[in-house]
């Protein structure tokens, strides 16, 4: 019986179906209407790359915590390895190390760390949120004693045209970092959406048990899908730290909210399982339309904060509702 | 007390769930409810116990008519409910469990827990039951739980008992202990409405049954007025013909041969299965067939012991290593272990299977989705569509789902445990027919049952187990219940 009954409720709420699909692209849409009629400067070319260029950071860490959260986890570490990873970079580039050469260590490094979190959660059984926020607390730390609490710098940076280039750079009329978050975008889209990987990070966010007796192996799975967001922090960080053409020790302080509320926007649940990156993609352009929208507006950056965090709790209780139909 | 429910319908939308159905119940009889997954059980009964509102009819207390707007209201007319799936919070106490939600209380909000274990004591005495009540509800056994279950209708001094699939997973013995204490409340008064698939039990237990199907009430019975055959053929709307299909076993070589399988739960377990051959494991609950299922499917860890699969000794360190060697295992809880119930039955079916339809890691998606289509048909399952959510199907359907999956990963030896349970008889036919048909094409099968009935009347070999030993196996024709249950409680048959 209870099989008609269900059958029957989703029919009724197939506009909820509709809304989970549709709902963050709606929101974004209304979003932008709203800021552009406030202030048409918004719309300027310029305005508009410029808000893609700062969306990429958030995007690319985003892009890692939907497939962390995905399995029902969360990564509180990520603005941590930004900041180690970009000081890293830094200091190698500053050594006289090629440019590449620095930005893919710095990466691998970002990577390491992700790895490490996933060993500590796979093996040790340890809660996410406990385990990557003992991480966060141990990386911020030494990120302090690597930059002696200083800002590392100096003119090899900024005087490095490759480095400089990689957050800075155009190439035609688009900001370079645009393109690294289009290319991972569609990397992990299609790692998400079109391998046996993917399907198999739903299934263990789905019913970790179900999953494992039909043989996936959870505990790689968890390690790879934390490296994953290791890596992808890094590239951020790089990003970052090309931009500012220094490595600030409190670089990527609280990025891990932005990037879970990218997530939680996009309309992937908490608890694992259900989610899309397009959603992320669009729930990163929503934050990044609400930063660059309230500047415009002169909105001091104290509203902004409350702002955004309503925003975020409209998102949950949205997103509760649906679940509860 | 008698409760007569009249002319009850109940719409879904579009979808009519009951058709003008009557049902009574009066005191001091047993009352049977059957009829297969979707017939209306459910939906009756939670209209009887004020859950759902009634489109149109009426129920009569006493024969006095009387409306329940909520679940409390009913319980104050001495209606309880005993589900199927017990909500108890196991880490708390039993006494907690028992009064969640009605505590008593003396001053200062404060809670008196030994008039509370008063109350508790006399309902559990008239079960002939003893329990520590702080020790944590998770502990004890699911008969026990069940036991507490119809204490704590017994406390809110119920008149008409509802019992949902009790037996389900309980074990013979507290099976036979939960009908001593039902013709025990009988005897006493009270009215039992009994929720059952199974044949047998309802002729050892009901006085009377009421068989619906698709939303209607087909017959009431006299028990004594009838048989099994009848209440099958108003259940399914045609006959069955033999409940078990007829098995033709065809035995080729030796698929899988275990032997010297120990952990801290079994010792010493040696057997083999050969191609085309189904072997049944008999034995009490908790006697460590499951256990022994998951080692060899590397679920849980083996301390010593060898497994050979089609001739070729294995290491296997977790399922994965069991799939790649065609091992499937269809284990007992397909809620936690069998299915992702969000997920859509594509996304179940191809799961062990999907590293086969990849290249370098991307998936081919037509193969992959013909696939799942092929399988869906194949296997009867009833749905809209490969993207249904699996938990939006029926237990039976559910129950084929998993199935699916483990005759699409080319399972040659295929492990299921329970795997008729809480599936209605239609769909069990069909499972067993799958099953004739598996090993027609030389699959090993390895049936664990607490169904003895099953066990004697679809298997080729049996083997039992006793607290966690192999106590013999046995070819089916020479096995009686005796013989099996003399072994299954640690005898020695002569």
């Amino acid at each position: 019986m209870s099989n008609q009954t269900e059958v029957e409720a989703k029919k009724k709420f197939s506009f909820g179906d509709f809304y989970k699909k549709l709902g963050p692209m709606v929101a974004l849409i209304v979003l932008i209407v709203l800021v552009s009629v406030l202030n048409f400067s918004f719309l300027d070319p310029l305005n508009l790359l410029n808000l893609l260029r700062q969306v990429s950071v958030n995007a690319l860490i985003a892009f890692g915590m939907e497939f962390v959260i995905l399995t029902g986890g969360i990564d509180l570490s990520v603005g941590a390895i930004v900041a180690l990873s970009g000081a890293f970079t830094a200091q190698l580039v500053l050594a006289g190390v090629p440019t590449i050469l620095s930005l893919l260590i710095g990466m691998l490094t970002g990577a390491i760390f992700g790895a490490i979190n996933g060993v500590i959660i796979a093996y040790g059984k340890a809660a996410p949120f406990i385990a990557t926020l003992a991480t966060q607390t141990i990386l911020r730390g030494a990120t302090y004693v690597f930059t002696k609490g200083n800002p590392i710098t100096g003119t090899k940076m900024s005087n490095n045209f490759g480095f400089q280039f990689f957050g800075q750079g155009y190439l035609f009329g688009i900001p370079f970092p645009v393109y690294i978050m289009a290319i991972f975008y569609i990397c992990a889209f299609i790692l998400l959406h079109r391998t046996t990987f993917g399907r198999k990070t739903y299934a263990l966010g789905g019913n970790p048990k179900a999953a494992f007796v039909a043989g996936v192996k959870n505990n790689k799975m968890i390690i790879l899908i934390y490296t994953i967001a290791g890596f992808l922090s890094a590239v951020a960080g790089a990003i970052l730290t090309s931009r500012l053409a220094s490595a600030q020790p409190d670089a990527g302080n609280a990025y891990e909210m932005d990037a879970i509320a990218a997530v939680v926007l996009g309309g992937t649940s908490l608890a694992g399982g259900k989610g899309r990156m397009f959603g992320t993609l669009i729930g990163a352009l929503i934050i990044g339309v609400l930063n660059n929208g309230m500047n415009l507006l002169g909105i001091s950056s104290f509203y902004q904060q409350i702002v955004k965090g309503i925003v975020i709790l409209v998102a949950v209780l949205l997103d509760r509702k649906q679940a509860k139909a | 007390m008698q409760i007569d429910m009249q002319h009850i319908s109940k719409s879904f939308g579009s979808n009519e769930v009951l058709k003008d159905v009557n049902f009574s119940v009066k005191g001091g009889e047993v009352h049977a409810l059957m009829g297969e997954n979707g017939a209306g059980k459910s939906t009756m009964m939670n209209i009887l116990t004020g859950l759902l509102e009634p489109n149109s009819g009426t129920i009569l207390v006493d024969g006095k008519e009387t409306h329940f707007d909520n679940a409390l209201e009913a319980e104050h007319h001495g209606i309880a409910f005993i589900h199927q799936e017990m909500n108890n919070f196991g880490e708390m106490p039993v006494l907690d469990n028992m009064f969640l939600n009605k505590e008593i209380k003396k001053g200062f909000g404060l809670i008196d827990n030994a008039k509370m274990k008063t109350i508790a004591q006399k309902a559990l005495d008239q079960l002939d039951m003893k329990v520590d009540f702080s020790q944590p509800i998770g502990e004890l056994s699911v008969g026990q739980q069940q036991m507490i279950e119809i204490a704590k209708s017994l406390m809110t001094d119920a008149k008409i008992i509802i019992m949902d699939e009790p037996t389900a997973a309980l074990t013979q013995d507290e099976i036979q202990k939960l009908f001593v204490v039902i013709r025990k409340l009988r005897d006493q008064g009270v009215g039992l409405i009994y929720i059952s698939h199974r044949m047998e039990e309802l002729f050892e237990i009901a006085d009377r049954v009421t068989v619906m199907r698709d939303g209607l009430t087909i017959n009431t019975y006299n028990t004594a007025d009838t048989n099994v055959k009848q209440i099958v053929h108003d259940m399914v709307g045609r006959d069955m013909g033999d409940f078990y299909p007829e098995r033709h076993p065809k035995f080729g070589k030796t698929m899988l041969e275990v032997s010297g399988l120990t952990n801290d739960k079994f010792k010493d377990v040696s057997f083999s299965v050969r191609s085309g051959e189904v072997l049944a494991f008999s034995g009490l609950m908790g006697a460590g067939r499951t256990e022994i299922m998951r080692a060899i499917f590397g679920i849980d860890k083996l301390d010593a012991g060898t497994i050979k699969v089609d001739g070729k000794e294995l290491t296997i360190k977790n399922p994965n290593d069991a799939i790649s060697h065609n091992v499937g295992f269809l284990t007992e809880d397909r809620k936690t272990e069998g299915l992702i119930l969000d997920a859509t039955l594509a996304d179940n079916i191809d799961l062990p299977s999907i590293d086969g339809f990849s290249k370098h890691g991307l998936i081919d998606e037509k193969a992959d989705k013909d696939f799942v289509d092929m399988l869906l048909k194949r296997l009867n399952v009833k749905a809209n569509g490969r993207d249904d959510e699996a938990g939006s199907l029926s237990g039976g359907n559910q129950q084929k789902v998993v199935l699916a999956k483990w005759v699409g990963s080319g399972s040659q030896v295929l492990i299921l445990d329970e795997p008729t349970r809480g599936v209605d008889v239609g769909a069990k036919r069909e499972i067993y027919d799958l099953m004739n048909e598996l090993t027609d094409r030389g699959t090993a099968i390895i049936m664990v049952s607490s169904d003895l009935d099953e066990v004697l009347g679809f298997s080729d070999k049996i083997a039992v187990v006793y607290e966690g030993h192999l106590m013999d196996v046995v070819d089916t024709k020479d096995a009686t219940q005796e013989s099996i249950m003399t072994l299954a409680t640690g005898g020695k048959n002569e």
